[in-house]
């Protein structure tokens, strides 16, 4: 097989993995090895292959991905910091055709948006709630969040999470997924050509469920932040593997019944 | 529903004529003295009848920002809340302005600072009129002094708010969403199915993607947005200053009240011309645009102007700012939920005109 050359390789038909058509051209503010590219780009498939574009609207969050509407060519709401549910429980209630998700961050959904988190779940709007947990703040560089792993260092517990006086890293899907509005909790990555499809397979789930109206749909993505947690991409994904992984288990946390 | 005459509480007539007025929506939180809004509206559930939604929220927080997200749909959507729970709003509205978002808040005052009091006050002017969250921004306010402007006040700022894209404030008080009097209702409007150019309603293949956001991280780009809303605000200015007058012709010295002050300034003008003293009432109706321009023109005529407010003084200051030093201005002012009487607003009015 010596003799395969680069434009053998590169033939349409090998093409696995490729740029969304709802992908804009704009160059991406995210720091190389974050996971937000790849997280964007997988949601977007997902909204190109189930021809969502057209009853769309995103609402994007205050964190690294507040600019996540330059890059998708959705109709997209930028939310006050931790609003972006009671926005999308408004779009949806009164536009209840639509596809309405939420992208937000662990500051912003499990700090100072807990209780529009646990109340958007609790009434089970019909709406897809995206997680990106990377346990640190990455936009304002590199606070504690809630979700920091004990022991864990960032630039406000610089001598590690103390959980004593720091407070435990919160669940946030395993405490959404007790209450009776939401109705498929889950926990994926997109660190790994296994993991991007996992979390495209569990985005069509959602939005299945979504036409159905079934209740809220609650997807984490747990993910990493070279630049915050002070590491190469490769590193920061070991760590992650290490670390967050035995800590926010992946895989399913509620699923509907058929 | 035809035209009706209604005896209401002001809290119930703004919550009837949001239905017929063709709301989409109502999001609040419950809070003393403007709980009857969200407990009218779900006892009409209008959701079965123009298929106006109304939601209560988990606070005040969510409900502004519920308020956001319907508004940036292009939906004619609204909240009401009471003054500590607006303070916890403001966060919401000045997204929304930054925003340049349509909506309507009703603002049924009580009186502070903090916790403070469920009795009515005028002593969220300045948080009004001035600004309340951070940035450079005005809402459009509007200050009822009846039930029937409850009620007609409502469609009159969902009209000026889509008219400027810009939140309306209606600064009411606990007063005249408490009492009631005879209101006349107009008929049911149909709610209104157009899509607005900018609305974030799902992107069609005929337009590029709308976003709706008050970024901008670039500070030309933002400075050019402010001295947009600034030439709004001017234009709003020039179009949208409204007051009523009371025997000012013939004044010598003018009481400029608003809402429930303006009505006991009404009885205190009486009294005062019973006496022989030549009085007038200005009552402002938009707060703001302020009637500054009018204001300027009196006080070349008028020995002084005597504020009234139930507040510590806070409309006073607009009232000197018109004048520019042309004539002599003063306050008068009740605090905490007390309102004063006609006659203890005469016996002010003599005080001031003695010097």
């Amino acid at each position: 097989m010596a003799d395969i050359t680069f434009n053998d390789i590169i033939k349409p038909e090998n093409l696995t993995y490729k740029k969304s058509k709802l992908m804009t051209d704009n160059v991406m503010h995210y720091c190389p090895g974050c996971g937000h590219g790849t997280a964007h780009n997988v949601l977007a498939e997902v909204l190109e292959e189930e021809n969502l574009q057209e009853r769309t609207v995103g609402i994007t969050p205050v964190g690294c991905s507040v600019l996540m509407y330059n890059y998708i060519d959705v109709d997209f709401q930028e939310a006050a910091h931790g609003r972006a549910p009671a926005l999308a429980t408004a779009v949806k209630r009164l536009m209840p055709d639509k596809f309405v998700f939420t992208y937000q961050g662990d500051g912003d959904l499990a700090a100072i948006g807990t209780a529009e988190t646990i109340h958007t779940c609790n009434r089970g709007e019909n709406i897809l709630m995206i997680f990106i947990n990377n346990g640190i703040y990455g936009m304002t560089g590199g606070q504690m969040a809630p979700t920091t792993l004990a022991g864990m260092k960032s630039s406000t517990s610089p001598y590690g999470r103390d959980v004593s006086k720091m407070g435990s890293p919160i669940k946030m899907a395993n405490i959404v997924a007790m209450l009776p509005g939401t109705c498929y909790v889950t926990r994926q990555s997109v660190n790994t050509a296994g993991g991007v499809r996992k979390f495209k397979k569990a985005l069509k789930k959602a939005v299945q469920y979504q036409n159905e109206k079934r209740g809220t749909c609650f997807i984490e993505v747990v993910s990493n932040c070279p630049s915050g947690w002070k590491m190469t991409p490769v590193e920061s994904n070991k760590w992650m593997e290490e670390n967050m992984f035995p800590f926010y288990p992946l895989g399913d946390i509620k699923v509907p019944a058929e | 529903m035809e035209k009706e005459l209604r005896l209401m509480k002001g809290n119930e007539a703004i919550a009837e004529a949001a239905i017929r007025a063709g709301a989409d929506g109502y999001f609040g939180y419950p809070i003393t003295p403007q709980s009857e809004i969200l407990e009218y509206l779900m006892e009409a559930n209008p959701q079965t009848t123009t298929g106006m939604v109304v939601l209560q929220a988990e606070s005040e927080v969510a409900a502004i920002n519920m308020v956001y997200g319907g508004a940036a749909c292009g939906k004619k959507v609204m909240t009401s809340s009471s003054s500590p729970g607006i303070s916890l709003k403001q966060e919401g509205i000045t997204y929304i302005a930054g925003a340049e978002l349509p909506c309507l808040i009703v603002n049924v005052v009580r009186g502070g600072p903090g916790l403070g009091t469920i009795q009515p006050a005028q002593s969220d002017y300045f948080q009004a009129t001035k600004g309340g969250g951070h940035g450079d921004y005005h809402l459009l306010v509007l200050a009822p002094a009846s039930v029937q402007e409850m009620a007609d006040f409502v469609e009159l700022g969902f009209d000026l708010a889509f008219k400027y894209r810009n939140p309306v404030m209606i600064l009411s008080d606990g007063a005249i969403g408490q009492m009631m009097e005879k209101v006349w209702l107009k008929p049911q409007k149909k709610r209104s199915e157009e899509i607005l150019p900018w609305a974030t309603t799902g992107k069609p293949a005929s337009r590029p993607r709308n976003i709706i956001t008050s970024l901008d991280l670039d500070s030309e780009r933002q400075e050019k947005f402010n001295l947009k809303l600034i030439a709004k605000y001017r234009e709003m200015e020039e179009n949208e200053v409204r007051f009523e007058e009371f025997m000012t012709d013939d004044a010598e010295y003018i009481f400029v009240a608003y809402g429930t002050s303006a009505r006991i300034c009404q009885k205190a003008l009486q009294l005062a011309r019973a006496e022989g003293i030549r009085a007038g009432l200005l009552r402002p109706i938009t707060l703001f645009p302020y009637p500054k321009k009018r204001l300027n023109e009196l006080a070349d005529r008028v020995k002084g102007m005597l504020a009234v407010e139930m507040s510590a003084g806070q409309m006073v200051e607009d009232v000197m700012l018109s004048v520019n030093g042309k004539t002599r201005v003063s306050h008068y002012g009740r605090m905490g939920g007390m309102i004063p009487t006609p006659e203890e607003v005469l016996e002010n009015m003599k005080l001031f005109i003695k010097g």
